[in-house]
């Protein structure tokens, strides 16, 4: 393997991606990364340059529309979703 | 009559013609899953009283006159990521096992428009991300062909059950394969089509540049039927095609004189199965027989698809993901210390492995220090790609290939090594990178009796040449279907 993941590396990850991996997970995944990326590495091989990244097929352009709300009150379908809500809003830990 | 061995198409002419009604065919469909479902697990949920209740609905607005397509009165099943209201909704992850959407997909309301039925929202791997559905937070699926074999991934549970008749036909979603691999597996015909054909809005977003909602249905008629009923511009999905051309019914003509048909040989190299190969040549040699012209040709490029692929899915998945934290819905973990922690408890406990591994990996490469040199880099291939479809497409109409390089694979056998796992997607990826329309038929069965698939994919918006080409294959290959399952499948028992 050429891309060695350290430690470092994969606690700022877990840090980006929200994750909490444990003892076990971490070991996995700082494997499972540096494999990829050796394999991602190919990419390398093509001459890129000149060539304008492509984030879109198709040229696609703002899309924009009338702010006219179409769609009807269903506060009380959404919040039956919640884990937590309390006085029609959802509850979190406290924060501040 | 046998409902069961009817295509969707078919069951629909009957229904109108008063030899069977809608609620006649969801009692057969729930019948089958009675008997089959036990073993093959296609279904996360099935919801029997709201499809016969639906049923009767459907059947009394096709009696007024009021419903007459091509589908009406004819049960179906959903993929699990696509939002069904009032139904639960879980994409085969832990994080959404409770989810009950507020609305419909456009593509589900869409044929609900059409008078469809829907039996209940089919198995997956966890958001789509496999390709043997075996990552599903729920158990896997299983090939009706060969129980012991994986139905392919990740919409395994809306061909298995298409391939069971445990429903006729089922919407799936296609972000590198997803659609077209499963329908390899499962010998069932499944499409992809192009980008923005079909409205995205209410499929839970996985690589949002490259996903794409299509069927999975027992023959091209039907499958035509479906894109049909389907596709549809729709301003709530900002990436949606406003395109006029959408009776792809109208496609369906036995006639391939004159199309030109593009074998790329880079598409037949190390890897690629004996009797997959010898397979799909025969059936372009079927194709050449009734006046097309077939050539090969160097496509190019084809090993940068997977890593390029890859790199966009996992970066856009991250990013996509991070909207489930245990607030507004789902999972939340049972205790924790302080906002930051409920997210971070919340996803480490709600998201399985493979999912975990691509948000790492997508995390990573979107980072500062490594976007420019994975991410930014993964885009330009991507250009490089679609422009190696442009020059194909500037000689063919069609490139004929393989869907994937064997048939199913035994259960069990993928997961422990992602990366040959994802060289299975090496024939289908490419074409989501370059937004094609794709489409996936059987074309006959390896020694085991396990159905291989022919990929054609068509350039961009030429869906019809696509199913006009698929259907004329099909008339020369003749039937295979539910019935050659019967006959020529090892069913387990």
């Amino acid at each position: 393997m050429i891309n060695r993941i350290d430690d470092e590396t994969i606690k700022y990850v877990s840090i980006l991606a929200k994750l909490e991996l444990s003892g076990e997970e971490r070991e996995r995944a700082k494997k499972d990364m540096g494999r990829m990326l050796d394999y991602i590495d190919k990419l390398g091989e093509l001459d890129t340059e000149g060539v304008e990244p492509m984030t879109h097929v198709f040229p696609v352009q703002n899309v924009f529309r009338e702010d006219v709300v179409t769609n009807s009150d269903i506060r009380e379908q959404l919040l039956a979703n919640a884990p937590e809500q309390k006085d029609g809003m959802f509850v979190v830990p406290k924060t501040v | 009559m046998n409902l069961l061995e009817m295509t969707a198409v078919e069951l629909a002419a009957a229904i109108r013609e008063g030899k069977t009604t809608a609620i006649e065919a969801v009692r057969a469909s729930l019948e089958r899953i009675e008997e089959k479902e036990e073993r093959y697990h296609c279904y996360v949920t099935i919801d029997r009283e709201g499809a016969l209740a639906q049923a009767e609905k459907v059947q009394r607005r096709i009696e007024s006159g009021e419903l007459s397509g091509a589908l009406a009165g004819v049960p179906m099943a959903v993929k699990d990521n696509l939002c069904t209201a009032g139904m639960l909704t879980t994409c085969s992850s832990r994080i959404l096992r409770n989810f009950v959407p507020a609305y419909s997909a456009e593509a589900v309301w869409n044929l609900q428009k059409a008078g469809a039925v829907i039996i209940g929202k089919t198995n997956m791997d966890e958001f789509a991300m496999g390709s043997t559905t075996e990552t599903s937070a729920f158990g896997a699926t299983k090939n009706p062909w060969n129980p012991a074999h994986v139905p392919g991934g990740s919409s395994g549970g809306s061909a298995a059950a298409v391939a069971a008749g445990e429903c006729f036909y089922a919407l799936g979603s296609d972000t590198g394969g997803s659609i077209r691999q499963p329908a390899s597996y499962c010998g069932v015909v499944g499409m992809k089509p192009t980008y923005g054909t079909i409205s995205r809005y209410g499929l839970i977003a996985y690589g949002s540049s490259l996903d794409q909602i299509g069927p999975l249905s027992q023959d091209v008629t039907d499958c035509a039927a479906i894109l049909e009923a389907a596709a549809s511009y729709d301003r709530k999905d900002s990436t949606s095609s406003d395109r006029q051309d959408t009776d792809f019914m109208t496609a369906l003509a036995d006639d391939v004189k004159g199309i030109r048909i593009g074998i790329p040989r880079d598409y037949f190299g190390e890897g690629l199965d004996q009797e997959v190969r010898e397979a799909v040549l025969g059936a372009a040699k079927k194709l050449e027989e009734k006046g097309a012209i077939v050539e090969e040709f160097d496509l190019g490029l084809v090993d940068y698809a997977i890593p390029a692929y890859y790199t966009i899915a996992a970066a856009e998945a991250s990013s996509n993901l991070e909207r489930f934290d245990g607030v507004k819905y789902g999972y939340r973990t049972a205790e924790s210390d302080g906002l930051h922690d409920l997210y971070k408890k919340t996803r480490s406990e709600g998201f399985g492995e493979e999912v975990k591994r691509r948000i790492m990996l997508g995390s990573f490469v979107l980072s500062s220090g490594y976007y420019d040199a994975y991410y930014i880099r993964a885009l330009k291939v991507k250009a490089l790609i679609k422009k190696a479809f442009d020059d194909a497409f500037a000689k063919y109409d069609i490139i004929l290939g393989p869907t994937a390089p064997s048939t199913a694979p035994e259960l069990g056998t993928s997961l422990s090594d992602p990366l040959k796992m994802y060289l299975g997607d090496i024939y289908t990826i490419a074409v989501n990178l370059a937004g094609l329309p794709g489409i996936s038929l059987p074309c006959g069965l390896d020694s085991a009796g396990l159905p291989i698939g022919l990929q054609l994919i068509g350039d961009c918006f030429q869906e019809k040449k696509l199913i006009r080409t698929a259907y004329a294959y099909e008339k020369a290959r003749g039937t295979f279907s539910r019935t050659a399952l019967c006959a020529g499948g090892k069913e387990g028992k």
